[in-house]
């Protein structure tokens, strides 16, 4: 392997764990969509930054870029507040606005400018080594330094306010009654995520930056009930997803950020598949389980029901309880196995003979 | 009644939505140590009163003082149980943990809970019976757990003053027996306590005073005097259909909203 592939995977999984631990909280407040909007408005505050340094390096653009990502989230909450458009259409007109003015700016005044249509949608993860800056003593990519600050202040602000906004999340009333502003952890969040969104923007691109702050967190959710976990579990996600993501561009000589964004895309399907507690395939095997248990306890209560009546001979014989049941016959039949194998029944010259154990889960079927 | 007895004292508050006006000036003076309900038909503010009071809506006239000091100075000795449906049950979170935000606000910015805020927890999930829930997550509890949980959370804040939400909104019969005599115990320690109810037929049963509520204040006083059959008529109109002997209401058609 070689520094640049080494350099790039390593800047790959820095914006993954950058992007994650924000979207932890988008994906928990239901706030994915905001995430879209702020990662293509924040190009209006690059352009608008730029036009006063007229350099991508300056820190003022990570600046103009979070103060457009709030501006992004205040214009969406007034236009809802108006009671006349709905949050989400509030969403939709509010960011393409913002965009459409970025682009607009870039196209008459920055024409010369890196700032194509390319770079905003799919950034370019392969250059990122060519760009290096001196930081105390070591020669780094750009990229890195900036997502490794990031992606610190990120960790270092969930871990000194995440009492705070766990409750925010959790129970904004609450919060604001016991006087932690939950509008200010909103608004901080939010700056957080615009902030998360530029960095990760010429590395990955503005609609690369939503599957890396959503897809993790989606998982994560899938996978644990503690939200310490979840933080974890969503930056393990992502970086794992950015690795194979690189191998696999690396392997067909394609995209490096789309190829992140799939694999980890291809992670949250496996998760929701194969989640031992909420995937789909547990979710099935459990509705199963429970269709053949609850078949057992109606045949287990029939044949104690009938057992000591006049009926009992007749009501008790394998070959027309689907009769009495009204069952498919072979499903009937199905039923006695499992039954059987449970040690529910007995058969005993074509009749079915309830067992002790039968008994019990009959008796407390009725009990409920 | 003077400033010093008077727990909670609301003057010409008026709230509105969208200039809609949700209440209209409600004058409100709880004296401290009751059990108060507020009862009236849906939207009649109720809920906004509450979120009024503590300061989560913005008045668009009146103010409210809490033992004779606004909200923001008293919000310590303030409790508060929201409606259960408010939160997101699926949160990624714990029992326990659920229980130990009622001392956030004690905490204040920054400090974390710690062994103190645990034990007080673990005691409280004692008090509402729910000791060995502890380590469930939240979503795996039912409607009548989830209000315990609650109001666990409620106790750990060792409020004065308390407001509740709706705290027997779909819960089982145990429970609010349960709910009830925590209440109880909560008056007989001295704290008022403020609910927010819609049975009217447990009033007389469960509380000593009572606030009758429909967008304005129709009366406010000792359930003995307060709850009869011209003020409930007044409150819900001619939906109420029952007759009373000594004044006070004893069969109420008006059940449990849909």
């Amino acid at each position: 392997m070689t520094t640049a592939q080494l350099e790039i995977q390593l800047i790959a999984v820095v914006v993954a764990a950058a992007c994650a631990l924000p979207g932890v909280f988008l994906v928990l407040r239901r706030m994915a969509m905001m995430s879209d909007a702020i990662s293509h408005t924040v190009l209006l505050g690059i352009v608008l930054a730029f036009f006063v340094v007229s350099d991508f390096g300056n820190p003022l653009l990570m600046i103009g870029a979070a103060a457009v990502g709030v501006l992004t989230v205040s214009l969406t909450e007034l236009l809802n507040k108006t009671g006349l458009v709905k949050e989400d259409a509030a969403i939709g007109l509010v960011f393409p606005a913002l965009f459409s003015i970025a682009v607009i700016l870039i196209g008459v005044f920055a024409r010369n400018v890196h700032l194509d249509t390319h770079m905003v949608f799919q950034g370019d993860l392969v250059f990122a080594p060519f760009d290096r800056w001196q930081v105390l003593g070591l020669d780094l990519p750009r990229t890195l330094v900036v997502m490794t600050v990031i992606l610190l202040l990120n960790a270092v602000l969930i871990t000194v306010f995440y009492k705070e906004l766990k409750l925010a999340t959790f129970d904004a009333g609450l919060a604001a009654a016991m006087g932690f502003s939950p509008a200010l952890i909103h608004y901080g969040l939010m700056t957080m995520v615009s902030i998360t969104a530029v960095g990760a923007f010429d590395a990955v691109g503005s609609i690369l930056v939503i599957a890396l702050m959503i897809a993790p967190p989606a998982a994560a959710y899938l996978l644990t009930d503690r939200l310490p976990v979840m933080l974890g579990l969503s930056v393990l996600i992502g970086a794992v997803g950015s690795i194979l993501g690189y191998w696999v561009a690396h392997y067909f000589d394609t995209t490096i950020a789309g190829s992140m964004v799939m694999m980890i895309g291809v992670l949250f399907g496996l998760t929701l598949l194969f989640s031992p507690q909420r995937g789909l395939v547990a979710l099935a095997r459990r509705r199963i389980r429970q269709k053949w248990e609850f078949s057992q306890t109606m045949l287990a209560i029939h044949l104690l029901n009938h057992a000591g009546t006049a009926h009992a001979e007749e009501e008790s014989r394998v070959d027309h309880l689907w009769e009495h049941m009204r069952w498919h016959p072979a499903f009937a039949e199905q039923v006695v196995r499992y039954a059987e194998r449970k040690g529910v029944v007995r058969r005993h010259s074509g009749h079915l003979i309830l067992t002790d154990t039968g008994r019990n889960l009959a008796q407390q079927a009725m009990m409920h | 009644m003077d400033s010093k007895t008077k727990a909670l004292e609301v003057t010409d508050l008026t709230v509105a939505y969208q200039r809609k006006p949700v209440l209209w000036d409600i004058d409100l003076d709880v004296p401290s140590g009751v059990l108060m309900a507020i009862v009236g038909p849906n939207g009649a503010g109720k809920t906004t009163l509450i979120k009024t009071i503590l300061g989560l809506l913005k008045p668009a006239a009146g103010h409210v003082l809490i033992h004779g000091k606004s909200y923001i100075e008293q919000r310590q000795i303030v409790g508060y149980v929201p409606q259960r449906g408010s939160v997101d049950w699926d949160f990624p979170t714990s029992v326990l943990d659920v229980v130990m935000m009622g001392r956030y606000g004690e905490l204040g910015w920054f400090k974390r809970p710690g062994r103190r805020e645990r034990d007080l927890a673990h005691d409280a999930l004692t008090k509402v019976g729910m000791a060995d829930y502890a380590d469930r997550q939240i979503s795996q509890l039912s409607g009548g757990q989830q209000q315990r949980v609650f109001l666990a959370r409620a106790l750990v804040q060792d409020a004065q003053i308390y407001f509740m939400d709706e705290p027997f909104q779909g819960v089982d019969a145990t429970t609010e027996r349960a709910i009830v005599t925590l209440l109880q115990e909560l008056r007989a320690a001295g704290k008022t306590v403020i609910v927010v109810h819609h049975d009217l037929q447990t009033v007389p049963e469960y509380f000593d005073w009572v606030t009758l509520l429909n967008v304005r204040c129709i009366a406010s006083g000792p359930v003995s005097q307060v709850f009869t059959d011209d003020n409930l008529r007044s409150t819900y109109g001619g939906r109420v259909g029952f007759l009373s002997r000594n004044g006070t209401a004893t069969e109420v058609a008006y059940g449990h909203p849909v």
